[in-house]
């Protein structure tokens, strides 16, 4: 679909003549109406996470004032430091005994873990799904990709209970694997999607060409198609890795124990238990988001054109 | 494209995790809404010990229990999910058109203010729900200090029912309206330049241009993302729960937080959270099915 490339590098038709007609005096006000609306709107939206910013490096008393301080008058890394090294927990191994954890650290061991293996299955699994709905036509195409869009419909807590009694069949309640099945599957339907508008937008001449020269189908996917869509899979890897990343009500319910945790949950414990650790809150809450809003501020525009390039046709 | 058999391996893969994780559990959870699965009679694993489950099909007696009786408070928690959706749903649309509309001039900066005011979405939901439990403190939150600040009175965002409401609304608008803004602005911008040179040569205003040209246009990408909205809103888990946990005396509890509690919290009610799922899933379904036909009625232009 040529609507990936075309939107990504040229957004815009370069000039639209027909606002530049209109009398000049007017046109400067509302500029400058929109530019004031504009700027009150991003303050209101950003707001919120400059406050976490700055709270983030305040100490307990300055938060707990009544005195609003935007940028923290004892600044501190205190709140950092404390929690990078100073939440422990005991864990209990049978045969091993009690030891302490770190569990920020094995908080973020495990959404690191969960999420990373999420994205290689996802993306594995999605590529060459996408590939074929792409490339080929065959009986039950239409209804699996229907099947695809309707999932997104279920609420997340009709499928909870049931994957919950699964997973505790199969034994991998409190087991990472689990959750990244879960997850990896979840995010199926959104990847083969997006994908499928990368694999739309290359023709299929070189392809057909290898195979004529003697590859497999399966080489032409593997060795030409794949990497002429790097950027999708980039994309639908992030994308794998955010929603795994974030995943909280699966998490919530499928770990139990503080060894197991990810970061979401971890953290909340963290408010609804200790309700006056707000500093330490504030500083986890900054290590989570800052990676994760560097990637998306990345991905933000394929994401965007990947978004209406697959939803176009079927 | 080639009609090939050779696609089969290529989606089987996918086929299968999709059948075992979401197809089969679904059927799983709709059959387990007409038994009395709890906690103690589903099958489990502990260490190498396996134990089979013992529930049984009860009937429809889990969906009388819900809608018949006061026990599971349906149609209180009903009507508050309908009043956290409409409510979200109609300053998310509205503030993401205009904000959407905003962009659309050609402004200096166009680039940068699009680029912050998505910051939000980047934003990991959790995070969110923390940040905003944060603003709303009672005590040392932001909001209050600073209405402290202007003389004003202090408001019992999270402690009173009703402003608990209204404030898990705006912390899920902040949440909401970049998605809305970014397609919206995706959709004013594929509307040819050469519709608005034409109604201008016929003497269009630029109200005449926005109502004729501009609304029509958007109208099935519009009407696309405030079906998905209504879904998305309608089941939203994170913010809720995060922000308020449902309270105060679960007046901020939706059906999807509380399907959720009355599976995994207390009781361990599977039958009941999973007949109370289907019903969410009914509800939707219901509900996108009649929309798609009211704005699909002849003589309108198809929207999905």
């Amino acid at each position: 679909m040529s609507s990936i490339t075309k939107s990504v590098v040229t957004p815009k038709p370069a000039s639209r003549p027909t606002r530049l007609l209109t009398i000049v005096p007017k046109q400067s006000i509302t500029n400058w109406a929109t530019h004031a609306v504009l700027i009150v709107v991003c303050i209101i939206m950003l707001f919120p996470i400059f406050w976490v910013v700055s709270t983030s490096f305040k100490t307990q008393q300055e938060i707990e004032s009544s005195k609003i301080t935007l940028i923290p008058e004892n600044f501190t890394v205190d709140n950092y430091t404390h929690v990078l090294t100073g939440l422990t927990g005991t864990v209990t191994v049978p045969g091993e005994g009690r030891y302490k954890i770190n569990l920020f650290l094995t908080w973020g061991r495990n959404s690191l873990l969960i999420a990373g293996n999420t994205t290689v299955i996802g993306v594995l699994l999605a590529a060459s799904a996408a590939y074929a709905f792409s490339r080929f036509k065959f009986s039950g195409r239409r209804l699996m990709l229907v099947a695809f869009l309707i999932t997104q419909m279920f609420p997340g807590a009709i499928l909870i209970v049931p994957l919950y009694n699964l997973l505790n069949e199969w034994g991998l309640l409190n087991s990472w694997p689990g959750l990244v099945l879960a997850y990896s599957t979840t995010a199926l339907p959104f990847s083969v999607w997006m994908l499928k508008g990368f694999f739309d937008a290359i023709p299929y001449d070189l392809e057909e060409a290898a195979i004529v020269d003697g590859c497999t189908p399966f080489g032409a996917y593997w060795r030409i198609a794949l990497p002429l869509i790097l950027p999708g899979i980039a994309v639908v890897a992030f994308f794998n890795f955010m929603a795994a990343w974030n995943e909280f009500m699966m998490a919530l319910t499928f770990m139990t124990g503080d060894a197991n945790k990810t970061l979401p949950v971890g953290l909340r414990n963290f408010v609804f238990q200790f309700n006056t650790d707000w500093h330490y809150m504030a500083a986890g809450s900054v290590l989570v988001m800052i990676p994760v809003m560097i990637g998306f501020l990345w991905a933000q525009r394929y994401l965007i054109s990947g978004l209406t390039a697959g939803g176009v046709k079927g | 494209m080639v009609k090939n058999r050779i696609a089969y391996p290529f989606v089987a893969p996918s086929m299968l995790v999709m059948a075992a994780l979401v197809f089969f559990p679904l059927i799983n959870g709709i059959i387990l809404s007409f038994t009395n699965a709890d906690q103690y009679n589903t099958a489990r694993r502990i260490g190498t010990e396996f134990t089979a489950s013992t529930y049984e099909l009860i009937g429809l007696q889990n969906y009388q229990a819900i809608l018949g009786t006061p026990t599971y408070q349906f149609w209180q928690i009903f009507g508050q999910t309908i009043i956290w959706t409409v409510s979200n749903i109609i300053p998310h649309i509205l503030i993401g058109l205009c904000l959407a509309l905003l962009l659309n001039r050609r402004i200096r900066g166009r680039a940068i203010y699009r680029v912050l005011l998505i910051v939000p979405w980047a934003v990991p939901s959790y995070i969110s729900g923390f940040v905003w439990r944060f603003m709303f403190n009672g005590e040392f939150g932001f909001l209050n200090n600073f209405l402290n600040g202007l003389g004003m009175q202090l408001v019992p965002w999270l402690s009173d029912p009703g402003w608990a409401m209204f404030a898990v609304v705006i912390a899920n608008t902040w949440l909401a309206v970049p998605f809305n803004m970014v397609t919206i602005l995706g959709g004013l911008q594929s509307i040819p330049p050469e519709l608005y040179e034409a109604a201008e040569v016929d003497g269009a205003n630029a109200w005449d241009k926005f109502a004729n040209v501009t609304l029509p246009l958007l109208r099935p990408m519009m009407m696309t993302i405030t079906l998905l909205g209504v879904i998305w809103t309608f089941n939203s888990f994170n913010l809720i729960f995060l922000i308020t946990e449902g309270g105060p005396y679960r007046s901020t509890e939706i059906l999807a937080t509380w399907a959720w509690r009355l599976g995994f919290q207390n009781q361990w009610q599977f039958g009941i959270a999973a007949a109370y799922s289907v019903i969410i899933l009914l509800i939707l379904v219901v509900f996108s099915i009649t929309y798609i036909r009211l704005l699909n009625r002849p003589g309108r232009e198809s929207a999905i």
